[in-house]
């Protein structure tokens, strides 16, 4: 090939000689008119008359921008949080009062676990509190790598990477994959770091209704048509589908066998996140894969937080180290973050030695939340919303008042009255501007393994005789 | 002559600080500039040599400023390219050998199951992963099992396959000396004041707290630490967050939005970026830096309004940082300030590195110019660096702050900050502005500008190109080649030296570097160890690139307006 080149090689300038020289100015010629096509402009600027300095001066002397931040009125004052003084731990003291705590995920009651406060304690003797650097840059201790192969031993996964920060594993795990132009699929009920994930990927995004397989199933065979008008495209477009294992804002867990149906009938990763169900569903709390029986490796990427049962803070995720070992260079929030400090890891370690030793805790914890479940239904005026084995689940209103403010009046004075009477609880707070669906109001319970069964009664009495006073009242206000 | 200045914009405002250029024919890259404003000189000898805190009437600058950029030279320029392109060639040929299964691919596969899916990856993504990073992957996340204090311990580890997998030998390298972490005041300590005060607090709260500040983690801790951070900064209000990056990403987008104008800086970090792109705000990039460029994006963004509709831009917001963490510069504030002013845009300031390690009480790059913290209209800040524990904050009006409370993606999403870091962010806070009764907070920073004019002066005598501003604590050091950063990194470790060492794409291609981190917590013992080991390695790697080494200042063949501190 390479002597067939340099015999054309040397026709050409052997032509080059024999050429007439009228041949050779009008090909130079040639040469130079399409060089003058290459970089003149293709079309004339629209006349523009300049201003002038002075006129300058005058649009930026006139120019009055909008405030930073829009003008409260003095009739919506901000609203105030509740105030905890000492720890979120099964006895709270909100707003001076002492009460019992179903606001907090602390599910296995980790939180104020003695055996975790002293392993975080050691922690602290030998490191310190901060890390003072990102992971690259002497940022990782020996901790972060035993809780990263903790976390992968105790997942069945060949990797785990963590977080600093939970709301950042999500929201930085999805970009890190998906760029502009693949296809996300996502479940309408999808929480707010998934959404601000799929936002930073710049992804094309199709949201599919709630747990709603078919409509699932309408969106891939969309896709599918169009693959084949374009195979091209179609040939380098990655597609996802993110889903929740246990959605924190409708308290439902996904159908994941049908998922992974889906997942090789049309060829779509699934990236699940489980803050909620990891530690939580499953006989080992390995989360929703275990609750299904779904072979861990058939899902692509599991993301969780550590601040839910393991009670301590930052998130990680896991999977092959095909997917995993990326995020590494590519996940922002890992690479461009300091490292979680290393007695918070610790903490989490010896959440993970207590949730592997005891694996009773997950029975007792989904015991409990059945318990209180049955025990809420049929209250007047309020729905309970929710699987009855999730310990987060919400209580809606049956009937709107058809204002969302005066909803949120109305499930505050729930709150209020049950919150005089030793019970704490919150609502579920959203931006509402700012979600793509806008769950409806509700009271969001929360259900740990440290509240008795008296004390979960004295719960689901208190709302419902709350629900009666509250609610009717309104009623009858009308 | 090979020294380029840049102008200055509202340079007759400043001070009488005159410009002066002459081109040595390179072409005036980004920093392939000499950046000098030497308006000011020292010649003291450490470790008599006490930092003054001059104040200057007139002008804008209050101080000296004082930032050099070397040109990068000629013939460096053309090596390090020469390197990458050579480095690029063998990557393809080692990928063709690959691909021929002449070479063992040590890659990560997808599953047997998942071939036929669209692949994760494109392949050229990861090429230079593959094939560049790989060579010399052992210079980062070397793990430690320490405090990252003023020394640290090492973990040693060995590869096997050319860096793919790492494995312990469970040895332990002792004593490193730490030039790496962002530990400017010194406070990543495991006993003292602030470590037993977040030790108790560990035991009464715990670690987490499991819920968010909206619902139920408002803890009385946090608002007693958001109080504290307002009257350290000297603001009406602040709020603290979990964690620095999402204070930034997560922020920005509740303060502008459609319709708004971002003007960021080109350096800023990828959470200011990231924050900037989130809020679907229209984003401009100004030359690092640089108050002309920065000046006419504010200008034909007012005259000429959004683009194609022409409407008046809602509001323009300026994201800068106090000290930039790749480049050691310090932000121009005083003339970011008055144009912020002149052009009515709004100043987000982001102090991730400059809080605690700069003026006179540690309040930054604020104070360290003298200005009033009321002209910054968000003032960020992290809590992982000079305060040794994690989080960032971010301070202003109490309207701003108020208006976060309900509209921040954090306060309402992500679980608030654990206790005993908050603990140690209000010990440690305390320490500083001298509350605990002591002096120990100020001799701290007093120590930190000392070690810093001292490095810095240091390395210069030595024939090393630095970048930055003289008192900043961060202090890159340039490699340029590809392959003296592998180099740099380990030998520098064999003499028991931590550093940090970048290349692209953290770094523009040809500007490799490593980048020393000064601490309180450094004696001047270590200080001259680290030296010595730099120095060595210097001429090892033959890194003395500076050709400046002999002009002394005064000889400079231009005019200097010069300060003179009394003595």
């Amino acid at each position: 090939m390479a002597s067939g080149q340099q015999w054309v090689l040397v026709e050409m300038v052997q032509a080059f000689y024999e050429a007439p020289a009228y041949h050779l100015i009008l090909e130079g010629f040639l040469i130079l008119w399409i060089v003058r096509l290459l970089f003149s402009k293709t079309y004339k600027l629209q006349e523009r008359s300049d201003l002038t300095e002075k006129e300058k001066e005058e649009l930026i002397e006139d120019w009055q921008p909008e405030p930073l931040v829009p003008l409260v009125s003095k009739d919506h004052p901000p609203p105030k949080y509740d105030v905890v003084s000492g720890p979120t731990s099964h006895k709270i003291i909100v707003n001076g009062k002492e009460c019992i705590n179903f606001a907090s995920f602390n599910f296995l009651g980790l939180l104020d676990n003695e055996r975790v406060k002293n392993q975080a304690l050691t922690s602290l003797k030998k490191y310190g509190v901060g890390t003072c650097g990102p992971r690259g840059f002497y940022g990782t201790f020996d901790v972060h790598l035993e809780l990263e192969e903790r976390l992968a031993k105790f997942m069945r996964t060949e990797e785990a990477i963590i977080y600093s920060y939970g709301f950042a594993t999500i929201a930085s795990a999805i970009p890190a994959y998906s760029k502009r132009g693949d296809i996300v699929f996502v479940d309408e009920a999808a929480c707010f770091s998934i959404q601000k994930g799929l936002q930073a990927s710049r992804s094309n995004i199709k949201y599919f209704k709630h747990n709603d397989m078919d409509d699932l199933e309408r969106l891939l065979k969309e896709l599918e048509t169009e693959d084949q008008e374009n195979p091209r495209k179609a040939r380098v477009t990655r597609r996802f589908i993110v889903v929740e294992g246990l959605y924190i804002n409708t308290g439902d867990i996904c159908p994941l066998p049908e998922l992974v149906q889906l997942k090789y009938k049309y060829k779509v990763r699934i990236l699940l996140e489980e803050s909620l169900s990891f530690g939580v569903l499953g006989e080992h709390g390995r989360g929703v894969t275990e609750h299904f029986g779904v072979n861990i490796d058939d899902i692509d990427l599991i993301s969780a937080n550590m601040e839910n049962s393991l009670a301590s803070i930052g998130g990680f995720c896991c999977g092959r180290s095909f997917v995993i070992d990326h995020q590494r260079l590519s996940g922002q929030g890992y690479c461009f973050s300091a490292s979680l400090p290393p007695m918070l890891a610790a903490a989490a370690i010896e959440a993970l030695n207590i949730m592997e030793e005891d694996i009773d805790i997950f029975r007792l914890l989904r015991d409990k939340c059945k318990h209180i479940h049955s025990a809420l239904q049929g209250i007047s005026g309020l729905e309970v919303v929710g699987e009855s084995i999730s310990p987060a689940f919400h209580l809606q209103l049956e009937k709107s008042t058809g204002s969302r403010e005066l909803d949120v009046k109305l499930l505050r004075g729930i709150i209020d009255y049950c919150m005089n009477r030793q019970i704490a609880l919150t609502q579920a707070h959203y931006l509402d501007k700012e979600e793509r669906f806008l769950p409806p109001p509700s009271i969001r319970v929360v259900v740990t393994i440290e509240q008795t069964e008296e004390e979960l009664e004295k719960a689901a009495s208190l709302i419902k005789e709350a629900a009666q006073h509250i609610l009717q009242h309104t009623v009858l206000g009308h | 002559m090979l020294i380029r200045m840049t102008e200055s914009s509202v340079k007759k405002l400043s001070n009488g600080d005159r410009c002066y250029r002459a081109s040595n024919g390179v072409k005036p890259g980004k920093n392939g500039c000499v950046k000098n404003h030497y308006l000011y000189q020292k010649q003291h000898c450490y470790p008599e040599e006490k930092i003054y805190h001059v104040a200057h009437n007139g002008g804008l600058y209050k101080r000296p400023f004082n930032e050099v950029f070397e040109e990068t030279p000629m013939l460096v320029a053309v090596l390090t390219y020469m390197g990458y392109g050579i480095l690029t060639l063998f990557g393809y040929l080692r990928d063709f050998l690959r691909d021929w299964k002449i070479e063992k691919c040590q890659n990560a596969t997808e599953r047997e199951e998942q071939k036929d899916f669209v692949p994760l990856y494109q392949d050229f993504e990861n090429f230079y992963t593959r094939n560049l990073y790989m060579r010399i992957r052992d210079s980062w996340n070397r793990p430690i099992c320490s405090v990252p204090g003023a020394k640290f311990d090492v973990m040693d580890r060995v590869s096997y396959d050319y860096n793919w997998t790492f494995k312990y030998t469970g040895k332990v390298v002792k004593d490193v000396i730490n030039m790496g972490s962002y530990n400017y005041l010194g406070f990543a300590e495991n006993h003292g004041l602030c470590a037993d005060a977040a030790a108790d607090v560990t035991m009464k709260y715990g670690v987490g707290v499991s819920s968010t500040r909206r619902e139920m983690g408002n803890l009385a801790k946090h608002e007693e630490l958001e109080k504290l951070v307002a009257r350290f900064l000297g603001v009406e209000a602040a709020m603290a967050f979990g964690m620095g990056f999402a204070t930034n990403s997560m922020n920005i987008p509740a303060l502008v939005g459609k319709g708004c104008l971002i003007l960021s800086d080109e350096l800023n970090h990828a959470s200011l970026v990231l924050g900037a792109r989130l809020s679907g705000a229209t984003i401009r990039v100004f030359k690092h830096n640089n108050m002309q460029s920065l000046e006419k994006l504010l200008r034909d963004a007012i005259v000429h309004g959004q683009p194609r509709t022409h409407r008046p831009w809602k509001k323009i917001l300026i994201l800068v940082e106090g000290i930039y963490s790749m480049e050691g510069s310090i932000i121009r504030l005083p003339e970011v300030i008055a144009l912020k002013k002149k052009y009515k845009a709004f100043l987000y300031l982001d102090e991730a590195h400059s809080i605690g390690a700069l003026g006179p009480s540690g309040k930054g790059v604020v104070e360290y110019f003298g200005l009033d913290p009321k002209d910054v209209d968000i003032m960020m800040g992290t809590f992982t660096k000079s305060f040794g524990a994690a989080g960032g904050y971010i301070g202003g009006k109490k309207e701003l702050i108020d208006y976060l409370f309900t509209h921040s993606h954090s306060a309402v999403y992500a679980t608030s900050m654990s206790p005993p870091v908050v603990e140690q962010i209000i010990t440690s806070m305390k320490c500083i502005m001298g509350e605990d009764g002591t002096t120990f907070g100020r001799d701290r920073i007093q120590q930190l500008a000392e070690n810093t004019r001292y490095f810095r002066r240091k390395l210069q005598e030595m024939g090393f190109i630095i970048y930055g501003n003289i008192d900043s604590p961060v202090v890159p050091l340039m490699l340029y080649m590809p392959a003296k950063i592998g180099a740099f990194g380990r030998e520098m470790l064999k003499r028991n030296i931590g550093v940090v060492v970048v290349g692209f794409p953290a770094t523009p291609i040809i500007e490799s570097r490593a980048r020393f981190c000064l601490s309180a917590a450094h004696t001047k013992e270590m200080l001259d160890t680290a030296l010595r080991m730099i120095s060595e390695v210097g001429d090892l790697l033959q890194l003395k690139y500076s050709r400046h080494l002999l002009v002394p200042l005064l000889d400079r063949p231009f005019e200097t307006t010069y300060e003179e501190n009394e003595e």
